[in-house]
C-alpha cells in the first residue's frame, strides 16, 4: 500500500486582482512507503507548489482547489487545526530551499528544536532541558554536525551547515515523509555534493519516504529511485530514475537531459530549451509544451494528453505514448475546442 | 561597438594579493600572489569554491577593491591609482555582469530606462539616440521585437530575460572587457545554454574579451578556451580549458569535477535521443 496518494489535486493561486493561476493541475501521484522520488521541472511548472500541497503547508493566495491526498489511509486535504497539527508527529515534513531563511536569526539553533519539540510534545510530555539538548545534539549527529552547534546562531553557521540544521529539524518528529525543496540549490558545488550525500545516507538509513524538488536532473537522478517531470502544473513522466538516460522519453524530459554535458567529454554540446513555458492563467488547450515541441502533430493541438504507458512508466505525449482512450475519441475533442 | 573592438589592450594582473582585517588582529588573505593576463579577445574562466576568492579578483580588476599589494593593469592604465574621473571613464571600458539578475535591477525602472541611462550617462548621447541605441542593444542579446521588450519592468521578464537586458546594460558604453560573475547560476537549466551561447558570440562579434566567474565547470567548458582553478585565494591549476578538465593535475581540480552533477556520469554510452534545437558547440 502507498504512503501517500494524491488524486486529481489542482492547486490555483488567487491574485487580489487578475486572473486565477493554475499552478497544479490534475496531478495524480502514489509513494510507497521508503521510496526516495525526484520532483524535476523548469522554474514556475508548479513541482514546489505541489510539495507545499503533500505536506499541507500552502498558505494563501495558494490553496488547494480540488482533489484528495491520503496519507496513510487519512485524507489530509481536509485536515484543519489540531487534527493537522497531530499528523506531522511522525507525519511530514518539509525542508525548505534556503537554510539561511527558514531559521530565526535571532534565536540558536537549540532553541529552533525545543520549540519543535514542545509544540509537537504529546499529551502530558514533558520535556527537561537537558532532554531536549541531548535530543538537539543526537539529531544534529544525523547530519554530521557537532552538538556544540545547539548554541550557535544562524548567522554563525555556513550556508552548508544551515541547510544541515534545516534537515535535521524536520527529522524532529520522526516523519515518514519528508519533501526536500530545492535543498543544495543556493550551496557551493563542493557543499551541495556533500549536503546531497547526507540526504542520501539518512534516507537508506531511516527508510523515510523522500521526495526531492529540483530543477537540476543531474542531482535528481543521481540521489533518486524514480523521477516525475513537472509542465506546466502537469506531471507529464513519470519513470525510474535508471531508465531515463536510454529508451525513448517525453521531448520535454529528452530536452532537459539536452541540458547536461560531461565537461570532460571530448567535445561538449549543451542544448537549451528554446520558447517560454506558457501561461498558467489560461486554460489547457491540448499538450502545454506543444510550442516548444520538435515532435508536434496536430493532435497535440488540440487533446491535452493523458498519462500513457511508456517502457517501465508513464508519458503524456501523444507522439511517444499514444493513448488507446485518445485515439478513440478524436471528433469530440476536435468539437471541444 | 563603435570603434572600441579592435583596441582592447591585455588586462593583466600581477602578483595581486588582497587582505582584509578579520576579527582581532588577524587578516583574512583572500587573495594570495595572483597573476594571470586575459589577452585581447580571450575567454578566460576562473573557477573555484565559494570562498575561494573569485569575487574579490573580480572587484580588483573593476576597481572597486584595491589590491593589498600587486597591480592590475588594463593596456598601460594602472587600474589600483584610479579614482574619480579617471575610474569613471575605465568603467566605459570594463563592465560586470552580476549573478543575480533580480537584484541587479531596478524594479521601478523599464528596460529602456535602464539601458538608456549609462548611454546618456557615459556616452553623451542624446535621448533620441539613446533610445535607438537601447533597441540596438536589445536586439544584440535577442530580446526582439526590441519595442515590445523595451517599455517593460524586470518583473514582466523571466530570469533568462533579466540576465540579457543586464548583459546588454553591461553592453551600452561598448567595453572592451567583460567580467560576468555566475551570470548563469540563478537560471533555469533550460535557460542557460542560451545565455552561454550569447556571452560566445558576443565576445566573437564583438571582439570583447572575457573573464567569466563560475562553480559550474560545464559552463566554464563551453564558453572559455583558458581556465584559471582558484583555491584559497592561490591559482592552483591553470591551461588550456579543454586540456585541464580532461587531465586534472591538481586533486582540488578533480574534486571540483567529480562535484558536477552529471546524469551521463554512470552511463558513458547515454546520450539524449532527440534534444531539440539551440545548440551551441565548444570543440576547440
Amino acid at each position: 500500500m502507498s504512503l501517500l496518494s494524491a488524486r486529481e489535486v489542482n492547486v490555483a493561486y488567487l491574485p487580489s486582482r487578475g486572473q486565477r493561476i493554475w499552478s497544479v493541475r490534475d496531478v495524480d501521484l502514489d509513494l510507497d512507503e521508503g521510496e526516495f522520488v525526484g520532483l524535476v521541472g523548469e522554474s514556475g511548472c508548479g513541482k514546489s507548489t505541489l510539495g507545499y500541497a503533500l505536506t499541507r503547508m500552502l498558505r494563501p493566495p495558494a490553496r488547494l482547489e480540488s482533489g484528495r491526498i491520503s496519507f496513510d489511509g487519512t485524507d489530509i486535504a481536509t485536515l484543519t487545526g489540531e487534527e493537522l497539527r497531530q499528523q506531522r508527529r511522525n507525519g511530514f515534513a518539509l525542508v525548505l530551499q534556503s537554510g539561511m531563511n527558514a531559521l530565526n536569526p535571532v534565536r540558536n539553533v537549540g532553541h529552533h528544536f525545543a520549540d519543535i519539540l514542545k509544540a509537537h510534545a504529546r499529551e502530558g510530555e514533558q520535556h527537561s532541558k537537558e532532554a531536549m539538548h541531548e535530543r538537539g545534539a543526537e539529531l544534529l549527529g544525523k547530519v554530521e554536525l557537532d552538538a556544540e552547534v545547539l548554541d550557535r546562531y544562524p548567522h554563525e553557521l555556513s550556508g552548508g551547515m544551515r541547510q544541515r540544521v534545516a534537515i535535521a529539524l524536520a527529522l524532529a518528529l520522526e516523519p515518514r515523509l519528508i519533501v526536500f525543496d530545492e535543498p543544495t540549490t543556493a550551496l557551493d558545488v563542493v557543499v551541495q555534493r556533500a549536503v546531497m550525500q547526507t540526504i542520501k545516507d539518512l534516507q537508506r538509513e531511516q527508510k523515510f519516504t523522500a521526495v526531492l524538488i529540483s530543477h537540476d536532473l543531474g542531482v535528481v537522478l543521481e540521489a533518486t529511485q524514480r523521477v516525475l517531470v513537472m509542465y506546466a502544473g502537469r506531471i507529464i513522466e513519470d519513470q525510474p530514475s535508471g531508465d531515463l538516460l536510454t529508451g525513448v522519453h517525453h521531448p520535454y524530459t529528452e530536452a532537459l537531459l539536452g541540458c547536461y554535458g560531461d565537461p570532460r567529454a571530448e567535445t561538449v554540446e549543451l542544448a537549451g530549451i528554446p520558447g517560454s513555458p506558457p501561461d498558467l492563467s489560461l486554460p489547457l488547450v491540448g499538450c502545454a509544451f506543444e510550442p516548444r515541441c520538435p515532435l508536434g502533430i496536430e493532435i497535440c493541438r488540440e487533446v491535452v494528453p493523458p498519462l500513457a504507458p511508456l517502457g517501465r512508466g508513464r508519458a503524456a505525449c501523444h507522439v511517444r505514448a499514444p493513448s488507446a482512450a485518445v485515439v478513440a475519441v478524436p471528433e469530440g475533442a476536435t468539437s471541444a475546442r | 561597438m563603435p570603434g572600441e573592438a579592435s583596441t582592447v589592450p591585455p588586462l593583466v594582473v600581477d602578483h595581486a594579493t588582497k587582505a582584509y582585517p578579520g576579527r582581532r588582529r588577524d587578516t583574512v588573505v583572500a587573495v594570495d600572489d595572483v597573476s594571470f593576463t586575459i589577452a585581447p579577445g580571450a575567454a578566460v574562466s576562473l573557477v573555484g569554491a565559494s570562498g575561494s576568492g573569485k569575487s574579490t579578483i573580480a572587484k580588483m580588476i573593476t576597481g572597486l577593491e584595491k589590491p593589498t599589494s600587486g597591480m592590475v593593469t588594463f593596456g598601460d592604465l594602472s587600474v589600483n591609482a584610479l579614482h574619480g574621473g579617471g575610474l569613471r571613464d575605465y568603467h566605459h571600458r570594463v563592465q560586470m555582469v552580476f549573478q543575480d539578475p533580480y537584484g541587479a535591477l531596478n524594479p521601478l525602472h523599464t528596460v529602456e530606462y535602464t539601458l538608456t541611462r549609462p548611454c546618456v550617462n557615459f556616452l553623451g548621447m542624446s535621448a533620441r539616440d539613446a533610445k535607438q541605441r537601447a533597441d540596438e542593444l536589445l536586439e544584440t542579446v535577442g530580446l526582439t521585437p526590441a519595442d515590445q521588450f523595451a517599455p517593460k519592468l524586470p518583473h514582466q521578464l523571466s530570469g533568462g530575460q533579466r540576465q540579457r537586458v543586464v548583459i546588454a546594460r553591461a553592453l551600452a558604453c561598448g567595453p572592451g572587457l567583460i567580467v560576468a560573475d555566475e551570470p548563469v547560476s540563478m537560471l533555469d537549466v533550460s535557460l542557460r545554454a542560451g545565455v552561454l551561447k550569447l556571452l560566445a558570440n558576443l565576445r566573437v562579434d564583438h571582439g570583447l574579451s572575457l573573464l567569466y566567474i563560475t562553480h559550474d565547470l560545464l559552463s566554464a567548458r563551453v564558453v572559455t578556451d583558458e581556465i584559471l582553478v582558484l583555491h584559497g585565494g592561490r591559482i592552483v591549476e591553470r591551461g588550456v580549458t579543454k586540456d585541464v578538465l580532461q587531465h586534472p593535475k591538481d586533486a582540488y581540480t578533480v574534486e571540483l569535477l567529480d562535484a558536477v552533477a552529471n546524469p551521463y556520469a554512470d552511463a558513458p554510452a547515454a546520450a539524449p535521443t532527440a534534444g531539440p534545437v539551440a545548440t551551441s558547440t565548444a570543440g576547440h
